[in-house]
C-alpha cells in the first residue's frame, strides 16, 4: 500500500518520448476506441493523470502469439507505454526478475494492489488430471489464475485461447483446455479473441480500461463492441466482387489475380467478428484477405473445429472427412426419391382392388 | 366399366374443409420454400458466373441474397398467420390437430402407418382433413420451420440493424458461432427438401387411392367424402 506509481505521461517522459509524441498517442488510441475526435483532450488528459494500472499478465497453454502481436504494435509508445506504463508488474515472457523474485513480484503486486490491478490471462487452462498440464511454479494454471483473479479489478482474457479455447480445445481436447470465463465467475471479464488478436484492438482495450476506469461496452461474448461488432466481411474491401458474384475458383486463376472475393475460397469472413477489415495488420499493412488468403475466422469459438479452412460448409459430424451438409442432404434426397418410387410401385400391386373399384380388400403380391 | 365402378356404389358428397386463409397459407408457403430453397443453394455455393469484369457494373449475388431475405420475411410472417388460425380457424385447421397428446392420435398414426406405408390392412375409414401422421409430421414441420427462422435471422441479426432482426441476435452466440448455426441453417434446409419430395408424392397417392379430390381441395377447398361415410357419422 502507499507506494506511488507514475502517471502515464511521467512514465513516458522518463523513457525519453516528447510531449507531442504523448499527445499523438492520444489522439491514436482514442481513434481505435471508435471515439469521436473531441474526445482526444479527454482521453490524454486522462493518460496524463492517471496512475499507472498494476497489471498481472499470466501466461497459459498457449504460443504468446498474443505477446507476440502486442509488441508489434504500430506507435513505439503502445508497447512501451502500454507494456512499460500499465507497468506489468508480472508477466512470465517479458519480466527481468525470475524464480523466486518473479513469484514474489507477483504476490506483492496482488497483496499491495488487491483489488486495483488489472488480470490479463493469456492461454487457455487446462483442466483434465486436475491440471497437470500447465503448471508454473509448483501450481497448476488452474489455482494460479484463480489465486490472482480473486483480487483483480477485472480480468482481461486475450487471444481466443483464453477467451474460447483456440487450437488445444479443438477435439478431441486432450487437456480439457477451458476458456477463463468457464472458469472464473463474478468479475468482469473482458475477452480479446483472435489467434492473435490485432495489437492495435489489444492497446485500445487497455486503454480504455484507465482512461475511463471501466470496462469498455461488451457484446454477448464479453467481447469489446468497438471491435468485435462486425464481421469481416462487413469491412473488407473485397465485398463489391461479393455482391457481383466475382469470386475465386482457386488460387491461381485469373479471379485470384484480379482480386475477387474469396468467398469459395472458403472464407470466414462472413462469420466473422473482427476488426481485420479496419484496422489490418503490422502497421495496416495488410490483412489476409488483402494477401489473397480467405479469413480463417481465427476469432471464432471452435473455428478448428468447423471444418476446414478452405471450405465454406464445415464436415458433417459422422459422415467421414469429405461430408457436408450438401452431399448428406443429397444422398437424403435421393434415397427418398428411391423409396417414394418403391412405393408407389408397391401401392398399385397390393391397392390394385382398391383403386380399380374402391373394394376394400388388400391384394397380396402372390395372388 | 370400373372407372365407374365406384360412384356407382357411392355418392360421393363434397365437404368444405381448407378454409381460404388455410389455402393462401399453403400456397405463399409452398412458393417462399421454393425461393428460398433455390436461392439458399445459390448463396451457399455460388455457381461461377463472371459477365462482368468490374465489381462495380453487376451485383447479381446481392439480388439473389436480397430474395432470400425478403422472402424470409414473407415465410416467417406467413407462419406466425398460420399459428394464429390453429386458433380461429375451422375443425381442420385447429392446433389439436398437430400435437399428439392423445391415445387416440397415436393409435390413429399407427393405422396410418399400417394402410398407407407399410399396405397391410386397408382402411375402415379415411379422414376427412389431415390424417393423423400427416399432422404430427406437420407439427415437426412447424418445429422446423421455427429453428430455420432462428438460425436464418439469427445469422442475418449482423446484416441489418432494424430491430426485426435484432431480435434474434442472441442465436448465434448461444448455438456456438455464426459459424455453427449455418451449418444448422444448411442441414435444416435438406428437410424442406425431403419433406417437398414425400408430401407432393402421397398426395398424388391419397387422390389416387381414396379418390377424395386431396390435390384440388388445397385450391378449391372441397373434398369429397363417401355418402354412406357421412350418414353413418351422422348417426
Ligand atoms: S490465442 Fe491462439 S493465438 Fe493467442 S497465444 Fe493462443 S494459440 Fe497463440
Ligand atoms: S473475401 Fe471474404 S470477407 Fe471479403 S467479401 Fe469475400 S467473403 Fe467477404
Amino acid at each position: 500500500m502507499g507506494i506511488r506509481r507514475k502517471t502515464y505521461l511521467e512514465a513516458a517522459m522518463d523513457k525519453g518520448y516528447s510531449r507531442r509524441d504523448f499527445m499523438k498517442l492520444g489522439a491514436m488510441m482514442t481513434a481505435f476506441m471508435g471515439l469521436e475526435s473531441s474526445m482526444i483532450g479527454q482521453v490524454t488528459k486522462a493518460m496524463e493523470k492517471a496512475t499507472r494500472i498494476p497489471i498481472i499478465w499470466l501466461h497459459g497453454q498457449e504460443c504468446t502469439c498474443c505477446s507476440e502481436s502486442f509488441i508489434r504494435s504500430s506507435h513505439p509508445l503502445v508497447a512501451d507505454i502500454l507494456l512499460d506504463l500499465v507497468s506489468l508488474d508480472y508477466t512470465e515472457t517479458l519480466m527481468a526478475p525470475s524464480g523466486y523474485q518473479a513469484e514474489k513480484s507477483l504476490h506483492d503486486t496482488m497483496t499491495n494492489f488487491h483489488g486495483k490491478y488489472l488480470l490479463c490471462v493469456e492461454g487457455s487452462i487446462p483442466t483434465k488430471e486436475e491440471g497437470v498440464y500447465c503448471c508454473i511454479g509448483g501450481k497448476t494454471f488452474e489455482s494460479i489464475v484463480e489465486e490472482a483473479a480473486e483480487g483483480a479489478k477485472a480480468i482481461v482474457a486475450w487471444g481466443s485461447c483464453a477467451s474460447n479455447g483456440c487450437v488445444q480445445s479443438a477435439k478431441p481436447n486432450p487437456t480439457g483446455a477451458t476458456p477463463i470465463h468457464e472458469i472464473i465467475k463474478g468479475k468482469p471479464i473482458i475477452n480479446v479473441p483472435g489467434c492473435p488478436p490485432i495489437a492495435e484492438v489489444m492497446a485500445g482495450v487497455v486503454v480504455h480500461l484507465l482512461t475511463f476506469d471501466r470496462i469498455p461496452e461488451l457484446d454477448r461474448l464479453h467481447r469489446p463492441k468497438a471491435f468485435y461488432s462486425r464481421r469481416v466481411h462487413d469491412t473488407c474491401y473485397r465485398r463489391p466482387n461479393y455482391d457481383a458474384g466475382l469470386f475465386v475458383e482457386s488460387f491461381d486463376d485469373e479471379n485470384a489475380k484480379k482480386g475477387y472475393c474469396l468467398y469459395k475460397m472458403g472464407c470466414k469472413g462472413p462469420v466473422t467478428y473482427n476488426a481485420c477489415g479496419v484496422i489490418r495488420w503490422n502497421n495496416g499493412v495488410s490483412f489476409p484477405i488483402q494477401s489473397g488468403h480467405p479469413c480463417i475466422g481465427c476469432s471464432e469459438e471452435n473455428f478448428w473445429d468447423n471444418g476446414g479452412f478452405y471450405k465454406r460448409l464445415p464436415n458433417f459430424p459422422g459422415f467421414g472427412i469429405e461430408s457436408n451438409a450438401y452431399k448428406v442432404g443429397l444422398g437424403l434426397g435421393i434415397a427418398t426419391g428411391v423409396g417414394v418410387a418403391a412405393h408407389a410401385v408397391v401401392t398399385n400391386i397390393r391397392k390394385r382392388k382398391l383403386i380399380a373399384d374402391g373394394e376394400c380388400e388388400q391384394t397380396n403380391v402372390e395372388s | 366399366m370400373y372407372k365407374y365402378a365406384r360412384i356407382e356404389k357411392t355418392l360421393m358428397h363434397p365437404k368444405y374443409v381448407w378454409q381460404l386463409p388455410v389455402r393462401f397459407y399453403h400456397w405463399i408457403n409452398a412458393l417462399v420454400v421454393v425461393i428460398l430453397g433455390v436461392t439458399g443453394f445459390i448463396i451457399g455455393n455460388p455457381p461461377g458466373i463472371t459477365t462482368v469484369s468490374e465489381a462495380s457494373l453487376g451485383y447479381w449475388f446481392g439480388t439473389v441474397r436480397f430474395i432470400h431475405f425478403v422472402a424470409a420475411y414473407v415465410f416467417f410472417f406467413n407462419f406466425l398467420f398460420r399459428l394464429y388460425w390453429g386458433f380461429v380457424g375451422n375443425k381442420f385447421a385447429k392446433w389439436k390437430n398437430f400435437i399428439p397428446y392423445t391415445k387416440a392420435h397415436w393409435v390413429d398414426m399407427w393405422d396410418v402407418l399400417k394402410v398407407d406405408i407399410f399396405q397391410v390392412e386397408c382402411s375402415k375409414n379415411p379422414n376427412l382433413g389431415h390424417n393423423a401422421l400427416a399432422s404430427f409430421t406437420y407439427f415437426l414441420t412447424f418445429i422446423v420451420f421455427l429453428l430455420q427462422t432462428l438460425t436464418g435471422f439469427g445469422i442475418y441479426a449482423a446484416m441489418s440493424p432494424s430491430w426485426f432482426p435484432q431480435l434474434f441476435a442472441w442465436i448465434p452466440s448461444v448455438l456456438g458461432g455464426d459459424i455453427a448455426t449455418r451449418q444448422i441453417h444448411h442441414i435444416l434446409m435438406w428437410f424442406f427438401v425431403l419433406f417437398a419430395i414425400v408430401h407432393v408424392y402421397l398426395v398424388f397417392y391419397h387422390d389416387y387411392i381414396e379418390k377424395n379430390g386431396v390435390t384440388s381441395s388445397m385450391i378449391g377447398g372441397w373434398k369429397f367424402q363417401d355418402k354412406d361415410k357421412v350418414e353413418r357419422e351422422k348417426d
